[in-house]
């Protein structure tokens, strides 16, 4: 059986038509079919985090949704997130703290944190903790993970956004 | 690993969701949040011909005071209990077991009615739906029937609910001013499922406790209360002697059932562990 069905969504603000399989998650979707490769897959049972976009403004498990299921929707992911500045100064608050040895995870961590600092702004370290504990890091480098985005809600906190040292095209 | 093929529908209005249903037979699956269906779609543990999509059905959505019960939706996200000043006001039994499911990003779309329907004797939602003496709406074929929590629940994710019916959405007794509320589940790691949890609410007024709820989860086939320990504990002053027993009772009246990493005695034992720290914040 392979029912093809039409959809439409926005994904990081542009208009995307296709023709797909039920059966399709959308993080396949996105990275097969839009080659959006910032989305990863890593277990695909929802554990790891890897997989994490943005849907109508919520961080959800990309594996764990269809694409049929964003049919209509608003997509973003790393990719759109990154050209629109909205995780800039979490990205470079990372890049401080050596916030990602292999990288793999980074994408899911990144939407994470930026979920957590807007809901959450007065989060207490342990509440950074229990936040990104749905996203695994197998380099296990939480520690300074945690360390990045405390640096981020302490600067918003008052007022200031950690700015890149170099500024990129 | 990637799911087999099915097809798709998404019905607008609860009476066409049903018609799909019954034509379907139990070939179909229901999605609403599908956090637990997508992934045992993804590992092929199931295997249905159809999914019927049902987050257009206005019926299911919101969460409203009606009279003096709580209407809580199918629909409604853990997210949404979260963050909820109703629940909040109403229910905080609720608040308090929202943080504990899974993660944020499964809570965003992961729905009440899909953990009750499920039947997960680890999850929050049934046990929580026990203690606050929540009633199940229902609509099939037949039109709407009511069921209690205390019927719902029938064995490991095996509720009363047929083939053809939708679980539309609960009510719940509005909290009183005197009730106070223990939750608290004991995971290897916060997010995990429990080795055991306790949710648990009385009407307290000085040392005593009244209309007590204790449901354990993680311990059994299905979410159990406590009925010999609530006994013991309503209408009388509680102090560490009342709190001994009530431990005791708990213990022999629940047979925990062991999972693959933790014996049934472990469980056993961890059931008067939560019991009597829950008792003593109750009264606290």
């Amino acid at each position: 059986m392979s029912i093809k069905k039409k959809i439409a969504m926005t994904v990081n603000g542009v208009s995307v038509k296709a023709e797909i399989e039920p059966r399709t998650h959308l993080v396949d979707f996105l990275r097969e079919e839009l080659h959006l490769k910032g989305p990863h897959l890593g277990c695909e049972q929802g554990a790891c985090g890897a997989c994490t976009v943005k849907v109508n403004g919520q961080i959800i498990r990309g594996c764990l949704y269809l694409a049929i299921q964003a049919d209509g929707c608003e997509v973003e992911t790393i990719e759109g997130l990154t050209k629109s500045g909205a995780l800039s100064d979490l990205q470079e608050s990372f890049m401080r703290h050596n916030a990602m040895q292999c990288g793999f995870c980074s994408s899911g961590m990144l939407l994470a944190a930026a979920e957590l600092i807007e809901q959450r702004p007065k989060a207490s370290r342990e509440e950074v903790r229990e936040w990104i504990s749905g996203n695994y890091c197998r380099c296990t480098g939480y520690h300074s993970i945690v360390d990045a985005i405390v640096d981020v809600l302490d600067a918003r906190a008052k007022g200031q956004k950690i700015k890149p040292v170099v500024a990129h095209a | 690993m990637k799911a087999a093929a099915f097809d798709y529908v998404k019905p607008k209005a609860l009476p066409e969701a049903l018609s799909l249903l019954s034509e379907a037979g139990e070939d179909a699956r229901l999605i609403a949040g599908g956090q637990t269906l997508l992934a045992t779609l993804n590992m092929r543990l199931s295997e249905p011909s159809v999914l019927i999509d049902i987050t257009d059905l206005a019926e299911l959505k919101g969460i409203s005071v009606v009279g003096d019960q709580l209407r809580i939706g199918a629909l409604v996200t853990h997210t949404e209990i979260e963050d909820s000043d109703l629940i909040t006001k109403h229910a905080p039994l609720l608040k308090a077991a929202a943080p504990h499911i899974a993660h944020r990003a499964i809570r965003n779309l992961g729905t009440w009615g899909g953990s009750l329907a499920y039947g997960d004797p680890a999850a929050e939602w049934p046990a929580c739906s026990l203690t606050l003496n929540a009633v199940m709406i229902i609509h099939g074929p037949a039109g709407e029937r009511r069921i209690s929590a205390q019927d719902f629940f029938i064995d490991l994710y095996t509720t009363s609910l047929e083939p053809d019916e939708i679980l539309v959405a609960t009510e719940i007794p509005l909290a009183n001013k005197n009730q106070v509320f223990y939750f608290h589940e004991l995971a290897r790691r916060h997010g995990d499922y429990a080795v055991a949890g306790l949710a648990a609410v009385a009407n307290k007024q000085g040392d005593v406790l009244s209309d007590c709820a204790f449901t354990f989860f993680s311990v059994g086939a299905t979410p159990v209360m406590a009925a010999g320990a609530q006994n013991l504990v309503n209408g009388h002053k509680l102090d560490q002697a009342l709190i001994g027993q009530a431990v005791a009772a708990a213990r022999s009246e629940i047979e925990a059932i062991a999972d693959i990493t933790n014996s049934a005695e472990a469980k056993q034992h961890l059931i008067g562990v939560l019991l009597e720290r829950g008792l003593k914040h109750l009264i606290s």
